[in-house]
């Protein structure tokens, strides 16, 4: 058929099982302090409790969304600043082509939760069943007591890491001691223990289950990545210069001939993603390292010098080979392109502390009443009314003072109160409806449209912001 | 020999399946060709058959426990009693079980006590503004502004015809004007001295600019002059002497900018050959007390409130 001949390979694949062997080095080492590290920031963070006054909540990092307030040790982000959290996004984002730019897809390799949750979740499989040969072993057996009882325990495990998981986040968002509690006592919202148990499911199907699927058939990043590599990025590769032709050793001795890869294996074998690194740079590589740990083992045993398989960049490969010395890594590094994604973070991150340090802890918003546009009083007076909002993003009570300036026709009061001033509590804000007047005979009063300036200020304090509105008067 | 060998060397080929090998594999079609295209039959990803397979399983489950199969007059019910009307039901007698508090509270509270607490006052602005906007906004307007060209008094503004205390706007909301529904409802009517004859049209035309004059509107001092004896022998019974008005008897105020019908010399000569009869209905039997009792509170606090 001519349709199988122009397209021969299958659109369907089944998944092979990857059983990765384990490994000790290095880079191992690193990925399990990283793995420790990251986990207890994650577990530990929610429990850390921050000063802020009487009034307000004691936890360090906590996203009230029920209040609308997000706190992040001493700064308290309300929801019209939420460009702050959009600030930061774009900041990760650049970050991620910084350090993909520079060093690849380290994000994947080491610190991304799906690499971290599966390296935690092979780790369980490991100690319950062994190691890979084990693993395999127990994988063709047919079903048995020794297999449904080990696979049980896995899963068992495998699901308690994820309620764990899953339970931490909801800290997130609420009194963690205060949740704590009523998590085990079935009090707390249904919402809570909904996110728990998606939470869980996720954790526990994606860590157990889909692993390097979710990396090369649902993440964009592996796609995106591309653009943000050249050949200056540092990356992992095999030397195949040095190690081709491979071959088996013989009687503990390798033919002259063949390169220094003696085909055993390793590295694929410890491999998460189930790939070959001497096929050259792949989708699938995650970049966790691990290939070059096997096979720095295997060198040493051979008596052959360390990295065959080792971080470089693309363009190192091709000197070494030319027998030219390869670049130093700040020169990999410091590149055009990854000093440009530095300063465009930098401005970013610059931009965001400045706006932070220079915002006001009052603010104001005016929405005049335009049903009708304006009242005549039975004096003459015109009347214009306006719904203020005022907000104080302070710990503690303070008493607003409303004033008008650019426009001396006008006079201002606040529905049922006696005077200018309202006391608004501790992180709240106020409704208002505030009335400006013109007397009869003012140039406001008569014309069509006049501009006003509304400032609120803090009572004893030098703080005050401003907004500008119009006034309406009888020509409108 | 190192150099020799690092020339020879190429980099291996990857280990893709070899397009050799897998023209051997049938690829099988579902037979359906169009324009010399064809479409393969690749099996679905497992997980997704299996999904597929739970979803129809969990299905049977979903038309026991809930409404499924659809009937003539009704669908099966569903051993869960589900029922999204039920539940709408179920919320909105929450709603008004909450709400019960309130209207209970309102109607024990003096009318004038309720702006006192704050609570309270929020509830009766929010739940008399929704009876404003549905019952009182045909005419008065959503913002309450009223249309002078119709007569619908503008209830922003510090004058009333009735009085503004929240005791004289209670009475007004709940027996109405000038309806026969209600011995209570307010009641005053003016004579069209113009088309019963009481003031030929020179005599009007005085008058007119007599209660111009009142306001100190544009007019013409020499027919206000003699305008003013008219005026107090026909007006001032119930505007009084100075165009003040009176608010028991629903006598408008002369005296100041607001006119119910307009101010100009024409509106006020119409209103003086003509009179006017303006009507409002009273909601005594339309709406529950303590509903009135928040109208009345959403009113006070319009603008004008006394």
């Amino acid at each position: 058929m001519s349709s199988a001949d122009q397209n021969p390979q299958p659109l369907y694949a089944k998944r092979e099982p990857i059983f990765p062997r384990r490994v000790k080095g290095s880079f191992r080492t690193m990925k399990w302090w990283l793995l420790a590290v990251m986990l207890g920031i994650y577990y530990i963070i929610p429990w850390i409790r921050w000063d802020r006054g009487p009034e307000m909540p004691d936890q360090a990092v906590l996203l009230d969304l029920a209040n609308r307030r997000f706190f992040f040790f001493m700064v308290e982000i309300w929801p019209h600043e939420f460009y702050f959290v959009a600030g930061l996004l774009i900041m990760a984002g650049i970050g991620l082509f910084l350090f993909t730019s520079a060093l690849g897809r380290v994000w994947c390799g080491y610190a991304c939760p799906q690499t971290v949750w599966t390296d935690l979740f092979i780790l369980v499989e490991r100690w319950i069943e062994g190691d890979r040969n084990a693993r395999l072993r127990l994988h063709r057996k047919k079903w048995d007591l020794e297999k449904a009882r080990k696979y049980g325990l896995k899963w068992v495990v495998w699901f308690l890491i994820g309620m764990a998981t899953g339970g931490a986040w909801v800290f997130y968002f609420a009194d963690a001691p205060t949740l704590f509690v009523d998590l085990f006592t079935g009090q707390a919202h249904p919402i809570a223990y909904m996110t728990v148990l998606i939470l869980t499911m996720t954790t526990f199907l994606f860590g157990g289950f889909f692993r390097e699927q979710v990396c090369i058939y649902a993440c964009p990043w592996p796609r995106i990545q591309a653009a943000m590599m050249d050949e200056d990025t540092l990356t992992i590769d095999y030397r195949y210069w040095r190690g081709e032709p491979r071959g088996k050793m013989k009687k503990g001795q390798l033919d002259p001939d063949q390169g220094d890869c003696i085909d055993c294996m390793a590295c694929v074998n410890v491999c998460p993603m189930g790939i070959d690194i001497r096929d050259g740079q792949q989708m699938e590589c995650i970049t966790c390292g691990l290939c070059i740990d096997a096979c720095d083992e295997v060198m040493d045993r051979i008596g052959k010098p360390r990295g065959l398989i080792s971080y470089m960049a693309l363009s190192d490969q091709v000197a070494e080979q030319q027998g030219a010395e390869p670049k130093s890594v700040w020169k990999h590094v410091f590149r055009p392109r990854t000093i440009l994604y530095t300063s465009i973070w930098s401005i970013i991150g610059i931009g965001l502390i400045v706006a932070l340090f220079i915002r006001a802890d009052l603010d104001m918003s005016v929405a005049p009443v335009r049903n009708p546009t304006h009242v005549v009083l039975s004096d003459g007076t015109v009347r214009n009314v306006y719904d203020i909002r005022l907000r104080n993003m302070y710990h503690d009570t303070r008493v607003f003072t409303l004033s008008v300036t650019e426009n001396p026709d006008l006079s201002l009061s606040i529905q049922g109160e006696d005077s200018n001033s309202v006391t608004v509590g501790p992180d709240e804000q106020a409704l208002l409806r505030v009335y400006l007047t013109a007397p009869p005979g003012t140039r406001s009063n008569t014309s069509e449209r006049s501009t006003v300036r509304i400032w609120a200020s803090i009572a004893g304090g030098s703080e005050r912001v401003y907004s500008d509105t119009v006034f309406n008067g009888r020509s409108q | 020999m190192a150099e020799e060998s690092e020339n020879k060397v190429k980099p291996p080929s990857r280990q893709y399946p070899d397009p050799a090998k897998k023209l051997e594999q049938e690829v099988k079609t579902t037979g359906h060709t169009w324009d010399g295209i064809e479409e393969y039959d690749n099996p679905m990803p497992r997980w997704w058959v299996w999904i597929f397979i739970i979803t129809i399983v969990w299905s049977f489950g979903y038309w026991i426990a809930y409404p499924a199969w659809p009937g003539i007059q009704s669908a099966t019910s569903g051993l869960l009693g589900y029922s999204s009307r039920a539940n709408v039901a179920a919320e909105i007698a929450d709603f008004e079980d909450r709400n019960e508090v309130f209207f209970a509270q309102l109607v024990d509270t003096d009318l004038d006590e309720i702006r006192e607490d704050d609570e309270l006052h929020r509830f009766a602005i929010n739940a008399g503004g929704s009876v404003f906007r549905a019952q009182c906004s045909q005419c008065h307007g959503a913002g309450g502004a009223g249309v002078q060209a119709a007569g619908y008094p503008n209830l922003l503004n510090d004058d009333w015809l009735w009085g503004g205390t929240m005791e004289d706007i209670h009475q007004t909301i709940r027996y109405g004007i000038r309806n026969e529904d209600f011995m209570d409802a307010r009641w005053s009517e003016m004579p069209a001295f113009g088309r019963d004859g009481l003031l030929d049209d020179e005599e009007i035309d005085q008058v007119v600019n007599y209660v111009l004059s009142l306001s100190a509107s544009d007019h013409d001092a020499e027919l206000a002059s003699a305008g003013q004896e008219l005026y107090e022998i026909n007006c001032a019974s119930c505007h009084m002497d100075d165009g003040s008005g009176d608010y028991f008897i629903g006598a408008p105020a002369l005296n100041n900018q607001i006119w119910l019908y307009g101010g100009s010399p024409e509106a006020i000569r119409h209103t003086i050959y003509y009179s006017r009869f303006g009507v409002m209905p009273g909601f005594a039997e339309r709406l529950r007390d303590a509903e009135i009792r928040a109208v009345a509170a959403y009113v006070h606090q319009l603008g004008g409130g006394q």
